[in-house]
């Protein structure tokens, strides 16, 4: 028996093209290109279907995809050109239901009702289809314009599923598309009924869920009635009255102020809706209906009387029984023994007493060991040319042209060398991180991590989903900020936001991975120190989570007071990772996005640093004067002024800050044949040549210990801290989220260096 | 009667209904997870710290912390779904 993919492959399509119907358009993407719009496309589904999946292939565009629920947490909008029109695609947040009043639930249900959109894509997980059916049975409640995208074949069909697509058409009224999105398959068809659809080539006739015949759906009928008497241009009617028994707030509130009325006047508001703009243009209408709305609210009062109190209950439970009976009759199991095998046996070992945090703690080792140690080669061989081979070759051009020693300092000493060195130190520690994490992401073993370490973030008072975006953190603080949109509530939102500085990002693993080889790695033989330092530097980011949980319980237990919340999370199946595709993706997407960062910020404190060294009062340069006023209150800390002015000029990207040491540290200390004059920052060729210096700037072990300490525990940098404002609008909150850590980082230095002193 | 918390292994529960206790958004989130009347639910994976505990719900693999399993009514026999 042929299966589904292959069916996708050829063999059906080849009818399907014989069809009259069938046009063989070809797929333009647009990208952002949006002008002149023929139709708009909203494409909803559950959370983790694959809607991004399907957005990215059909517009060219590069929405963030990965195994996890929630990823989009924005409305993220591009184009496509097909058989002669151009069609706008609004990719709406994922939404288990459009009844729940969820935030994300509301953005994806007003613009289906509000936006009127030509056409509704819904993504539908092939392997959870009676769960999906659900969001599918009430959106055809108020839009017929709909497509069904069954997504994920290939995953049914590995789990043993067999889905007869003709009956779930037939079922639904509406037409429905076997996809694999991953793999671009099935979207020529796709296309045709997202067409035919929008054109109204293709009649649909939606299935509508019967609410039997109690009092419900006398209710209901009598809502109807008197809303379509009034506003006979009302489509949509008997979802409306669901919603106006259910006592939707919004929907009551909308009607009230004329916001849906307005609406059904206006024929040209098809996409953004903007209320104020359509009230300001003449169409607020609802004064006239003012007491026929009134009449309605107060009916709807009256008959929500007669209906049981679990009337929401009920209303939930018809949609699951009519998505169940629907499911029932397309589905089949041939091979019942092969559903969910393997990821049941995956899940588990990895959520296993025995093997779950072991298993947890070495895969996070792993990918820090394979990022250790693989970037160090290429590190070496891009600073090799960068500031060994370039700046010479800039200096020789800028002498030649006769340039002012200002202009060729501050451009090639300071701009250019700083940026030299951020991208040599970052780029390739970044290009080997975040494909790494993209894998395990894609697999979908994130939310796993999720499951096994809720219940101590729950004894923390905090949200079991902060477990992945904690894990975002990792790579770049501001990526994990911007996660924690999928933690509903504000609270324990709150605190994901300040805790997540305490995973130790990127920017900041060269200053680990630079100390623990020279100093804790020194410590021990040879053959032992690549082992040893890797182990420091695993121990920092170990504690980062450690802090994590601490800080979480104690924002919970004072500023921050409140319950847990209600907590679900979905473990999605597992996806084998596409390797090649992760690779790139994640290079263009994310590595060279937060590498892009890194320069923009690193131009202006390479100049920086260049003009205190360089700019002198009675001989003495700016920082040197610096340096000295803050060097006493530094020895306090186990640290010195050196590293705290380093600190200050690296507020906008931590990753500044092992170069801005080094260099200063060679200013002042002034040893001979290493550098290149004061404010240029250098590769050093040896490790040795990196000791000499340390001790001539007065370094001891304490001062490496405290400096890997203080650089996890102190202010996020301050694009973090950006995201954090824009996250929280709030002043107050994005204070906090920067002096706690940076108190806390000094209070546990100076408790270090006192102790240590004791010795 | 039994609440969903004290599902185990190779055994089967069928909802009857929420404790009217979960109201507002935690009760809308479960309804629309598929934890109606009559579901049928079972024990997907244990957590190595005990809570939360995986169900089978409606073809999905979820995960409640004892709070919310605790609110929620159930008939249990043996048995196993798939």
């Amino acid at each position: 028996m042929e299966t589904l993919t292959e069916n996708i492959k050829s063999k059906r399509n080849a009818g399907c093209e014989t069809c009259p119907q069938f046009r063989d358009g070809h797929l333009r993407k647009l990208g952002i290109n949006l002008s002149k719009v023929d139709y708009v496309v909203a494409l909803a589904g559950n959370p983790n279907v694959g809607k991004s999946t399907v957005f990215n292939a059909l517009t060219g565009l590069n929405q963030h995809t990965g195994n996890w629920p929630g990823k989009t947490v924005t409305r993220a909008e591009g184009g496509f050109h097909f058989a002669d029109s151009n069609f706008k695609m609004v990719d709406l947040p994922g939404a288990y239901s459009l009844i729940s009043k969820s935030a994300d639930e509301e953005i994806a249900r007003n613009f289906i009702l509000f936006g009127q959109p030509d056409v509704t894509l819904i993504v539908v997980d092939a392997t959870r289809l009676e769960r999906n059916l659900n969001l599918v049975l009430q959106i055809l409640e108020i839009t017929d314009k709909v497509v069904v995208c069954l997504n994920l074949v290939d995953e049914s069909e590995r789990a043993g599923i067999e889905l007869n697509i003709r009956s779930l058409s037939r079922d639904l009224g509406v037409p429905v598309i076997a996809t694999v999105a991953r793999y671009k398959k099935g979207l020529k068809e796709l296309l045709n009924a997202i067409d035919q659809v929008a054109t109204g080539e293709f009649k649909t006739s939606p299935k509508v869920t019967s609410y039997g015949n109690g009092n419900f759906s006398h209710a209901i009928e009598s809502v109807c009635l008197q809303l379509n008497n009034i506003f006979p241009n009302l489509e949509n009617t008997s979802w409306l009255a669901e919603r106006l028994l259910d006592e939707d707030e919004d929907i009551i509130e909308s009607l009230k102020s004329g916001e849906l009325l307005d609406h059904v006047q206006s024929e040209e508001a098809y996409s953004q809706y903007d209320a104020e703009k359509l009230r300001k243009d003449g169409y607020n209408i609802n004064y006239k209906y003012e007491n026929e709305i009134i009449e309605i609210l107060a009916r709807t009062v009256v008959l929500r009387k007669n209906l049981s109190a679990n009337f929401h209950d009920e209303l939930v439970e018809s949609h699951f029984s009519e998505a169940a009976k629907i499911a029932r009759r397309c589905i089949t199991y041939p091979d019942k023994k092969k559903r969910f095998y393997i990821d049941q046996y995956i899940d588990q070992i990895v959520t296993s007493r025995t093997w779950g945090f072991p298993i947890m703690f070495l895969l996070l080792s792993l990918v820090l060991w394979i990022t250790i140690i693989g970037a160090n080669y290429p590190s070496r061989m891009l600073s090799g040319v960068l500031l060994d081979q370039v700046h010479p070759f800039l200096k020789g051009i800028s002498s030649q042209l006769n340039i002012p020693f200002w202009i060729d300092g501050l451009v090639i000493d300071g701009m250019y060398l700083a940026t030299a060195w951020v991208i040599s130190v970052m780029l390739p520690p970044m290009a080997i991180f975040f494909p790494l994490f993209t894998l395990l992401e894609d697999f979908g073993y994130l939310p796993r991590v999720a499951f096994n370490l809720d219940m101590l973030f729950k004894k923390a008072g905090a949200h079991g989903k902060q477990a992945l975006t904690m894990s975002m953190g990792f790579g770049c603080n501001a990526a994990g900020i911007i996660a924690t949109r999928i933690i509903d509530s504000p609270r324990e939102r709150l605190i994901a936001i300040i805790t997540n500085n305490f995973a130790l990002c990127n920017g900041r693993w060269p200053t680990q991975i630079l100390i623990a080889s020279l100093f804790i790695g020194g410590l021990v033989p040879a053959y032992l120190g690549g082992l040893i330092s890797a182990a420091a530097v695993i121990f920092v980011a170990v504690l980062g989570i450690f802090l994590t949980f601490i800080v979480s319980w104690a924002l919970s237990k004072t500023v921050l007071k409140g319950e847990a919340s209600s907590f679900s999370l979905e473990l999605p199946p597992y996806r084998p990772p596409r390797i090649w595709f992760t690779i790139y993706n994640s290079l263009i997407d994310r590595t060279l996005f937060v590498l892009w960062r890194a320069i923009v910020f690193a131009l202006p404190a390479g100049a920086l640093i260049w003009l205190v060294s360089n700019i002198h009062i009675q001989d003495i340069s700016l920082a040197a004067y610096m340096v000295e006023w803050m060097n006493p209150f530094g020895l306090l800390l186990g640290l010195n002024g050196i590293i705290l002015l380093a600190y200050i000029v690296a507020i906008p990207a931590n990753e500044i800050v092992i170069p801005t040491i080094l260099m200063l540290t060679v200013l002042l200390s002034g040893i001979p044949g290493i550098g290149e004059g004061a404010g240029v920052m250098f590769e050093l060729d040896s490790s040795n040549d990196l000791m000499k210096l340390f001790d001539a700037g007065g370094w001891t072990l304490l001062t490496a210990v405290n400096l890997m300490i203080f650089s996890l525990i102190h202010n996020p940098c301050s694009t973090t801290l950006y995201t954090i404002y824009k996250e929280t609008r709030s002043v107050k909150w994005t204070a906090i989220s920067g002096l706690l850590p940076l108190v806390m980082g000094l209070v546990v230095t100076f408790i270090i260096a006192q102790i240590w002193n004791l010795f | 009667m039994s609440t969903l918390s004290d599902l185990r292994k190779e055994q089967i529960a069928t909802v009857i209904k929420l404790d009217d206790s979960c109201q507002g958004y935690e009760r809308f989130r479960l309804l629309d997870l598929g934890v109606v009347p009559g579901t049928e639910i079972q024990v997907a994976l244990n957590n190595p710290l005990k809570d939360p505990v995986a169900y089978w719900i409606r073809g999905a693999v979820i995960a409640l912390r004892k709070e919310q399993s605790d609110k929620i009514f159930v008939d249990i026999k043996d048995g196993d779904l798939n």
